[in-house]
């Protein structure tokens, strides 16, 4: 878990400094090498590996516009991501898709830019899983603003209707874009909103990845052993704006550096020296695995060529 | 070629209403295929407002005929992540103006996960959805959308007008690797308390057969004037048509069939012959499919008698009232009129 920590942290690094590059001295979202919009998800990687460290290839996870830790968690192939998100022609994709919309149907992942609607394809996938008597479960990750979409509250009552194999995983970093949680949500822990339809809610506090991977596990294990739905609630914090180039202007002073000092990858690194389960120099080599992974996926991105305009037109359909 | 083309000889001929021929589909592909389900709402022991599931949960039982919430968005969504792991799920949107609700998962998701995943993650499901006015339910419950839907890429729409095409475009739909939204109009499902039109019911072979998407198909045979429709409006050119003949023109009637694919060739040979065209639509006028079948025409650089037109519903909600809501309607008299008027070359 900790060196998937480390290597989605580091390619989240190389993604944010390829993103500035070309889109200074005026900002313009089209210029440089990965133009649009781009979410990082630094400080929410405890969430991914704490969920996924419980999930093979065969399981189905729908993640967020925000989905990069997510997807090396899950196995994602790192090389074609990285170039889907550099839109070559090399990507999962071939470019079509981007940073937002990355697919991998070798490993069940899946993701979409709109807030919770990544929850009813989940039900759908658990509930054909439990149709056809397979051990596999369906996992949908979604933020804490999603909670107060439809789709979360209809996803979650099907869900429980049909007693799908299905987690709901809520990312919970306090910040709806730029307005905090308190002022959208009426309730202070949407897992206390899976008592509504009965099925049991969790949170976990601490962005701590042993905590989320125990209540993951607990979870996870209910339904593929046909216990039916769950709802677990994160406490996580992102490290990053919205998007790049996020001004947080609507951050309290301080809760940044609060934040900061609280990044679960040095805890954890901590955590792991202290008790002696990874010693200065496991760290070193694991780290520089990471990183030369990341290295070399983003190294190929740049070096791959673009789709020719022609390719657009392919794929539409079957 | 026409629908009843195909059908054997030395049989006895099989009337079936199109809800009755998309059921019969349904349970055939149902039998053939463990993959394909059904769901929505009131689909299983009601069999369906429209009645195209009549019969299925007594076969099929609730596993694979599931009734639903009334929750568009979370079971319309679940059909995507059943299609994602290898199932056919065929789910029913009751009402095409309930689309509102749902549409993430049909046009984000449905439509564009095949394109955004570069072919990965194909999207085998049929959303059928009933569409139409004319019997005073208003704006939210009478409307076609067929513009709305077949704008926006990545989805095929298609538009039975009898029950031997609803057949074969449903086991067409479900075997199809794409999102195939089945819109079937409410005049025509054979339901008594909707009305019916006598047209849509024909003979269906019980055969396994299909009805090739993009192929529209000539209703009625003529030289003078071309007339396009698609579900109920082919029954009223096909009525016009019958009551042109005493004025000595012979209409032809083209129906589409599918709306994505588009068969343009079909209509631009029929045009050719005749020379004159008059597009027929139940959707708004505006931005919808009476203008993308002229601009085809146009652009094809067929030549032209006179001036194109078309008949569509005006450019406002659909009106309660029978006094406003059917002087709106596409009708007979309406076609009858604007053939008359294109045969005199004016407007």
């Amino acid at each position: 878990m900790y060196e998937t920590m480390v290597k989605s942290r580091a390619f989240e690094e190389r993604i944010a400094t390829a993103y500035f590059e070309g889109k200074s001295p005026v900002f313009n979202m089209a210029n440089g090498p990965i133009p649009g919009e781009m979410h990082l998800s630094n400080g929410q990687e405890p969430c991914a590996v704490g969920v996924c460290a419980h999930l093979d290839a065969a399981d189905f996870v729908t993640a967020t516009h925000r989905p990069h830790h997510i997807a090396i968690a899950k196995g994602v192939d790192l090389d074609a991501m990285a170039a889907e998100i550099f839109g070559k022609k090399t990507g999962l994709s071939g470019g079509r898709g981007g940073h937002m919309h990355l697919f991998d149907a070798r490993v069940n992942f899946a993701c979409s830019g709109i807030i919770a609607q990544g929850m009813g394809p989940a039900v759908g996938a658990a509930t054909a899983f439990k149709l056809r008597d397979e051990k596999r479960v369906a996992v949908a990750f979604i933020g804490e603003g999603a909670a107060n979409q439809g789709a979360f509250h209809e996803s979650l009552n099907l869900a429980a209707v049909w007693q799908a194999p299905v987690v709901f995983v809520i990312e919970d970093n306090g910040w709806g874009i730029s307005v905090a949680k308190a002022q959208s949500t009426a309730v202070a822990h949407n897992d206390n909103r899976a008592a509504s339809y009965g099925m049991p809610g969790h949170r976990v506090t601490g962005n701590d990845p042993a905590a989320i991977f125990a209540a993951a596990g607990e979870a996870i294990a209910r339904a593929r052993a046909g216990g039916g739905p769950s709802l677990i609630e994160i406490e996580t914090s992102r490290l990053a704006g919205h998007f790049i180039g996020d001004a947080e202007g609507y951050r309290p002073a301080g809760e940044k550096d609060a934040l900061f000092a609280r990044d679960p990858i040095p805890a954890l690194r901590g955590k792991l020296l202290g008790e002696k389960m990874m010693s200065e120099a496991d760290d070193l080599v694991l780290v520089k695995r990471a990183e030369s992974a990341v290295e070399q996926a983003i190294a190929r991105a740049r070096a791959a060529p673009f789709p020719a305009a022609a390719e657009a037109f392919d794929h539409v359909f079957a | 070629m026409t629908a009843t083309a195909t059908i054997r000889e030395n049989r006895a001929k099989r009337n079936l209403t199109i809800a009755k021929a998309m059921a019969e589909a349904l349970a055939q592909e149902m039998r053939r295929d463990p993959s394909v389900l059904v769901m929505g709402e009131d689909i299983a022991a009601l069999g369906g407002v429209f009645g195209n599931t009549r019969g299925l949960l007594e076969e099929f039982g609730p596993a694979r005929i599931r009734d639903t919430p009334i929750s568009e968005t979370a079971f319309i969504g679940a059909a995507v992540g059943m299609a994602a792991v290898g199932m056919r799920p065929v789910v029913e949107l009751m009402f095409v103006d309930f689309f509102g609700v749902c549409m993430d998962a049909i046009y984000n998701m449905a439509a564009k996960n095949c394109y955004f995943s570069g072919g990965q993650a194909n999207v085998p499901m049929v959303l059928m959805t009933s569409v139409g006015g004319g019997y005073g339910d208003a704006g939210q419950h009478s409307q076609c959308l067929y513009g709305t839907f077949a704008h926006l890429p990545g989805m095929k729409v298609v538009v039975p007008s009898n029950a031997y095409d609803a057949k074969g475009l449903m086991l067409g739909a479900i075997r199809d690797n794409n999102p195939v939204i089945f819109m079937f109009h409410k005049a025509l499902q054979g339901m008594g308390w909707l009305g019916t039109v006598q047209g849509s019911i024909n003979d269906v072979p019980e055969d396994d057969y299909v009805v090739p998407f993009g192929q529209a198909a000539i209703a009625r045979a003529g030289k003078d004037v071309t007339i396009v429709g698609l579900g109920a409006t082919v029954h009223l050119a096909l009525d016009a048509a019958q009551e042109l003949i005493a004025a000595g023109i012979e209409a032809e009637v083209v129906d589409l069939r599918s709306l994505v694919p588009l068969d343009r060739a079909t209509v631009c040979a029929s045009v050719t012959k005749t020379g004159r065209l008059l597009v027929v639509d139940e959707d708004y006028m505006s931005y919808g499919v009476s203008g993308e079948i002229i601009a085809s025409v146009v652009e094809a650089g067929t030549v032209l008698k006179s001036p194109p037109r078309r008949i569509a519903f005006p450019d406002i909600p659909i009106p309660f009232s029978p006094t406003l809501e059917r002087p709106a309607l596409p009708s007979a008299e309406k076609i009858v009129a604007a053939v008359t008027a294109l045969l005199r070359g004016g407007r």
